[in-house]
């Protein structure tokens, strides 16, 4: 495929520079690749590589402080970068189709998905007012959604992540385009989502012929659905080749640390990053302080037939109860059980995953043990005490508060935009250890600070100013400033880029064996999770569906749940490739 | 320190209209400041000889019926009706955004009582309001403030409602309570200021109304009295001379106070860009 004389896609030396308040920075760098017909290339790099301004730049959908400073992009013998807008608007959607990050902010909020496939198909003409529902009709149910009819008339908010992204492809490809541009159409969604959607995309890529541009951040999902891959760092193109080729035979360090620093179903935390000494060294000695600890017998918490009940309907508000008509709430059909009895064990020093898709419950389940959060009956006894008889509101206020801390997911999210890396840590010193500023206080947040390996210089430092890495490692230092005794980490690399995740990764280990911490992993991720913890915990719709050590549990999953989750991660899988290769 | 100038000039050169509303600031602050100091004449000094003469030389602004120097009072008028408004936005500031931010933290009852009070004042007209007030007060300048803080509370109740709603359940909250913090803790020192960049904004347009409702407020007679200067007054008392053509009286004292609700107006962005810590770099 690749030896067709005149790609299909050409870009070649293509560079684009974004004018900024701090002058001109050039996001792309003599950016090259082809592509030919019906071929799904992979374009993987980290955030900042300059994969969505490339593809954003092909589609010409460029912001308007970007600007294209150099080279070209050819599409099937038309110049694009010289192009008209009116002539790309004509190739867009019609030849050149796009699928966005998030399906759900995408979409158009308030007509339903039906006629939202209509208004491209009549914009292309390529449907009249007589056909176009049935043209629409048919494209849903050529995404696999159930009972297109009724779903025609659905709004977005009424459908899931997953079947929003079936939409946006049924939008994508409702003019039969002949190449479509996807940029990260999986992230956000659960892995057996991503699944689904990935093998309709490629099902339908290959029935039609159709070349993809397929843009992610997951070197695994790459490896699974693509012919080639681009590697991009920072607004350069590493390198390019065969899967098969890049992955047993990678040339640039880059792309080698990528592949390292990917958790694939084999892989050991120490692997993931060029060896520092620091790690290999010690873990011979965490393994059996491990040991040691389990033997104790009493376990740190123990969570008993927990169960969180949510009313149905959470629209009653602060109106409603005001004029006296709370009791319409109390009437409300069955409650929804977010959680429903789940049991189990944490020993101290013990690191246990909790792993589910969304909804699953794990989220819920780690804020009732963080006491955030009130359950409706069951109970949490952390070192033999019952604290999920005290209410959330005046937890805050007990010793027992400094012995339970939290990783947040989203490190931005979690880092008040108003407060620097330095208050951020300072405030648990302050709250609970009393801390009242002064030499004492700083001598422990820079402590802190190199604990976890975030430069001091930086503690001065507003969030926005700080790399999502460093972020991360802010609130890890929050974290265990008060030295907690069970640590709970709610996804706490989701949101960063492989090579920090596997960064991080690493420091939590150390810090586990270095404080003696027992930590609840929370994750969707069952590799990431086996790289930590020793046991797992696999929670589906608010139930325990199975419990076991890591490894086993990857290697041979008893429950057919557990099973379509651990197929259904995308990894670099060379038997998989010959046997789709074969057909 | 030295940060926030440099931060202020790039705002400043980054948007000219920014630059010429903060010029203007700088200028009403300054009249407001200096007053009487640089008025060519005494804003009080009547002259029988010189009265209701045209805009001169001597008399740029032209004089009044009682032949006091107009551009003197239009000046020195600036004080007091700065003065008023500001006042009146500082008191509703602080009052509405702290009632806001308890709505929006607390939801429930507390949420439905500060709406339904906010709703109330809302449709209440100003200026009963402000006769009310008066009537049962005193006609006094510091009761013209009230009527005018009250009038604008809602707005930053709003505002102050909303923005910390969206962000009672982020991660720095969750955080905060991890760390220890209480819920009053939590509402002053992690939401509070986060809901400042949006209340800047609805300050600087609020300064202009606030400016324009105690001059309307004076127009018809509320608080300030007569002789003191004040761009209402004046406007009022140059009313009655429009129709014998002595434009002069109410041009200029509406002149200046235009600007004045102009320039607050403009300046509404420039203010969000200076205290919006992500617009730092």
């Amino acid at each position: 495929m690749t030896d067709t004389p005149l790609p299909f896609l050409s870009v070649s030396d293509l560079s684009v520079e974004f004018r900024t308040r701090g002058g001109v920075v050039r996001a792309l760098h003599d950016v090259s690749m082809h592509l030919a017909k019906g071929e799904i290339l992979g374009v993987v790099g980290e955030s900042g590589s300059g994969k969505s301004v490339t593809a954003y730049t092909v589609t010409g959908l460029l912001d308007a402080a970007g600007r294209i400073a150099g080279g070209r992009t050819v599409y099937d013998g038309i110049d694009l970068t010289g192009a008209t807008e009116a002539q790309r608007r004509e190739l867009r959607g019609g030849e050149i189709s796009m699928i966005f990050q998030n399906p759900r902010a995408a979409l158009n909020p308030i007509r339903a998905v039906g006629r939202q496939i209509e208004d491209v198909l009549r914009e292309h003409a390529s449907a009249t007012r007589q056909n176009a529902k049935a043209r629409a009709i048919e494209m849903l149910k050529r995404v696999k959604i159930v009972d297109p009819e009724r779903r025609y008339h659905s709004y977005p908010f009424e459908l899931s992540g997953g079947m929003c992204q079936r939409v946006m492809i049924a939008i994508a490809l409702a003019c039969r385009p002949r190449l479509l541009i996807a940029d990260e159409p999986t992230t956000g969604l659960d892995v057996t989502t991503q699944k689904a959607t990935m093998d309709l995309m490629t099902e339908l890529a290959r029935e039609r012929d159709m070349a993809v541009l397929l843009i992610t951040h997951d070197l695994g999902l790459a490896a699974q659905y693509c012919n080639r891959i681009v590697v991009m760092q920072t607004g350069r193109v590493v390198e390019a080749g065969a899967v098969r080729d890049l992955f047993t035979r990678p040339e640039h360090p880059y792309t080698k640390g990528l592949i390292a620093a990917s958790p694939g179903p084999h892989s050991r935390l120490q692997d993931l990053t060029p060896a520092t000494g620091e790690t290999a060294a010690t873990a011979a000695v965490s393994a059996s302080r491990a040991v040691l600890e389990h033997m104790d017998g009493r376990p740190l918490l123990k969570v008993t037939d927990l169960v969180k009940e949510y009313p149905q309907s959470a629209l009653v508000g602060g109106f409603a109860s005001l004029l006296g008509r709370g009791k319409a709430a109390e009437e409300a059909p069955a409650a929804f059980r977010a959680v429903d009895g789940i049991s189990f064990q944490v020993m101290p020093g013990e690191s246990v995953g909790l792993v589910g898709e969304s909804g699953c419950g794990k989220s819920t389940t780690s804020s009732m043990i963080t006491r955030l959060l009130d359950l409706t009956s069951g109970s949490i006894e952390f070192d033999g005490e019952d604290i999920g008889a005290i209410p959330a509101k005046n937890f805050a206020r007990l010793p027992q508060r400094r012995a339970i801390q939290m990783v947040f997911q989203d490190p931005t999210d979690s880092l008040n935009p108003r407060f620097s890396a330095f208050d951020a840590i300072a405030d648990p010193l302050r709250r609970l250890d009393g801390m009242r500023g002064g030499a004492e206080l700083r001598a422990r947040v820079e402590e802190l600070a190199r604990q976890v390996g975030l430069p001091v210089d930086l503690l001065g430092r507003l969030p926005h100013q700080l790399s999502g890495g460093q972020k991360a490692r802010v609130g890890i230092a929050r974290a265990i400033a008060v030295k907690p005794r069970l640590l709970i980490l709610d996804e706490p690399t989701s949101a960063l880029d492989v090579s920090v995740q596997a960064v991080v990764l690493q420091l939590l280990d150390r810090l586990r064996r270095e404080l003696g911490m027992a930590y609840i992993f929370v994750s969707h991720d069952l590799n990431v999770v086996r790289l930590l913890c020793e046991r797992v915990i696999v929670m589906n719709r608010g139930r325990i569906v199975e419990e076991g050590e890591a490894d086993a549990i990857l290697r041979d999953p008893r429950d057919s749940y557990t099973r379509t989750l651990v197929q259904a991660i995308p990894h670099f899988d060379p038997e998989a490739m010959e046997r789709s290769a074969a057909v | 320190m030295a940060s926030f100038f440099k931060h202020l000039r790039y705002i400043l050169t980054e948007n000219p209209v920014t630059l010429v509303a903060g010029s203007l600031f700088m200028l009403f602050v300054l009249l407001a400041i200096l007053g009487p100091a640089i008025a060519p004449y005494d804003h009080l000094a009547s002259n029988g000889e010189r009265t209701l003469q045209a805009p001169s030389w001597a008399h740029w602004f032209g004089t009044d019926q009682l032949g006091r120097d107009v551009l003197s009072r239009v000046i020195v008028a600036t004080r007091l009706d700065l003065a008023i408004a500001a006042a009146a936005v500082a008191l509703s500031f602080g009052i509405g955004s702290v009632l806001g931010a308890a709505a929006g933290f607390y939801g429930r009852w507390v949420d439905g009582v500060v709406g339904r009070i906010s709703d109330t004042v809302m449709a209440f007209p100003l200026f009963v309001l402000a006769m009310g007030i008066v009537a049962a007060l005193g006609n006094t300048v510091e009761n013209i403030v009230y009527a005018t803080a009250i009038i604008n509370l809602p707005f930053y109740a709003r505002v102050a409602r909303a923005e910390v709603n969206i962000r009672r359940n982020a991660g720095f909250v969750q955080a905060a309570r991890l760390s220890g913090n209480g819920d009053v803790r939590i509402l002053l020192t992690q939401l509070y200021p986060n809901v400042l960049p949006p209340l800047m904004v609805q300050v600087s347009l609020n300064m202009g109304w606030a400016i324009l409702n105690a001059a309307g407020l004076s127009f018809i007679g509320l608080g300030v009295r007569p002789p003191t200067a004040e761009w209402g007054i004046m406007v009022a008392e140059g009313a009655t001379y429009i129709v014998s053509g002595e434009w002069w009286l109410a041009l200029f004292p509406g002149a200046a106070l235009m600007l004045a609700v102009f320039c607050f107006n403009l300046l509404g962005d420039g203010l969000r860009d200076l205290v919006d810590p992500l617009r730092r770099t």
